[in-house]
């Protein structure tokens, strides 16, 4: 089969690009592709956290010691709080992939609903994790 | 790595204010990207005030009325004024569509309508977009009947149910409205196919005439020509004959694992 040959017909150098992210309207479904993509990134930041947690924990008592310090700090918390919701809205999104793998969840109202409720689902799912988790420490 | 800012010849700088048509009582303003492939000067926006009761109700009548009215020198495209050539693609209000099926009072916001060309893409003059490379992907996944078995007599036969599973995608106009509004094709429209050539490409797998479909999919099995679709739905969200090529790309995939079980 052919293959998508670049344009070759007109000296393309000097003519501008026309204008993309500075201009278009954003979407939900755009803005939660951006997002999925976003906390995905911060998940690898976010499993050194637990790197961390397990080498100090090998370590010994002081420096599990500093690092259960650390995280019980309400910058720890924050921290911890924003790697909970990273991780359960990335799991949202994963969830709307695996759908659309089927081939479901296509039509205009499906796919709107979707991306609304992953960022409602992750952000419900992450208050539910930590007042759980309060409540048993 | 995608580069999100525009090229140093590209950045847009506030152009000029065009006078306002004595006496009209109601009036909406446009703002429009200008470029003019005949001096050094970068893109800029003008802005043109339209008489909306001496104008029809379209955005594509807005713009008629200001190169005849105003200045001559706007340059887009436009043929059929109703929907089915697809000349008049543009950016209005921050999303692709035609100009021409678009009322002006959906897209103003603030009494302003803002037009720029089709995002990402190299600018000819003023709204037009060069589309070179989005016909050349299109032909790449060459859009014909393909058969190894003669020909029949008359005409290739096909049942109603085997017609119908091409509704949805035979209508495409080409307008170009959904690949340039995917950030997907923005960042990779070089190797990326982009949203209409595979939504045409699955109209050829899909047809229960054609015999090619081994080769069709061998074809599209790339990191890059089918799979860089993140189901940004871009596309569906703006195509204006109501095609939803983020499905179209998504049975594709399906069709590929399906091959291989």
């Amino acid at each position: 089969m052919a293959e998508a040959k670049a344009p070759t017909s007109q000296p393309a150098h000097s003519r501008p690009l026309s204008p993309h992210l500075q201009i278009y309207r954003l979407t939900w479904t755009m803005v939660m592709s951006g997002m999925h993509r976003a906390t995905g990134g911060a998940l690898y930041i976010g499993t050194l956290l637990l790197v961390i947690w397990l080498v100090a924990l090998a370590t010994g008592p002081r420096a599990f010691d500093r690092v259960q310090w650390f995280m019980g700090s309400w910058l720890g918390y924050l921290i911890l709080f924003g790697y909970t919701w990273a991780l359960l809205h990335h799991m949202m999104g994963g969830l709307r992939h695996f759908m659309w793998d089927f081939g479901k969840g296509f039509e205009p109202k499906e796919r709107l609903m979707l991306a609304k409720g992953s960022l409602v689902a992750s952000a419900a799912l992450t208050l539910l994790v930590w007042v759980v988790g309060l409540s048993l420490s | 790595m995608a580069e999100f800012a525009l090229p140093k010849n590209s950045r847009m700088t506030e152009g000029k204010v065009w006078p306002k048509p004595a006496g009209a009582k109601h009036t909406t303003d446009f703002r429009i990207y200008r470029w003019d492939p005949d001096t050094d000067e970068n893109p800029r926006i003008d802005t043109y005030t339209v008489d909306r009761d001496d104008c029809g109700p379209m955005v594509l009548d807005a713009i008629i009325w200001i190169k005849n009215k105003v200045d001559a020198t706007l340059t887009f495209r436009r043929s059929c004024r109703e929907g089915i050539c697809g000349s008049c693609a543009m950016n209005i209000d921050g999303a692709n569509t035609l100009a021409c099926t678009k009322g002006i009072d959906e897209v103003e916001r603030k009494g302003v309508v803002k037009i720029y060309p089709l995002p990402h893409m190299p600018v000819v003059k003023d709204l037009v977009p060069d589309l070179t490379r989005f016909y050349a992907q299109h032909a790449s996944i060459e859009p014909w009947l393909q058969t190894t078995t003669p020909a029949p007599e008359k005409e290739w036969r096909q049942s109603h149910e085997d017609r119908q599973k091409l509704d949805g995608l035979y209508e495409c106009i080409l307008c170009a409205c959904c690949s340039t509004s995917c950030p997907s094709y923005w960042w990779n429209g070089d190797r990326y196919l982009g949203p209409a050539a595979l939504l045409q490409a699955y109209r050829w797998l899909i047809d229960s005439r054609d015999e090619a479909t081994g080769e069709r999919l061998d074809q599209l099995e790339d990191p890059f020509r089918l799979y860089r679709c993140h189901t940004i739905m871009n596309c569906a969200n703006v195509c204006p004959k109501g095609l939803n090529p983020a499905k179209a790309i998504a049975e594709i995939k399906q069709m590929m694992v399906v091959r291989q079980v």
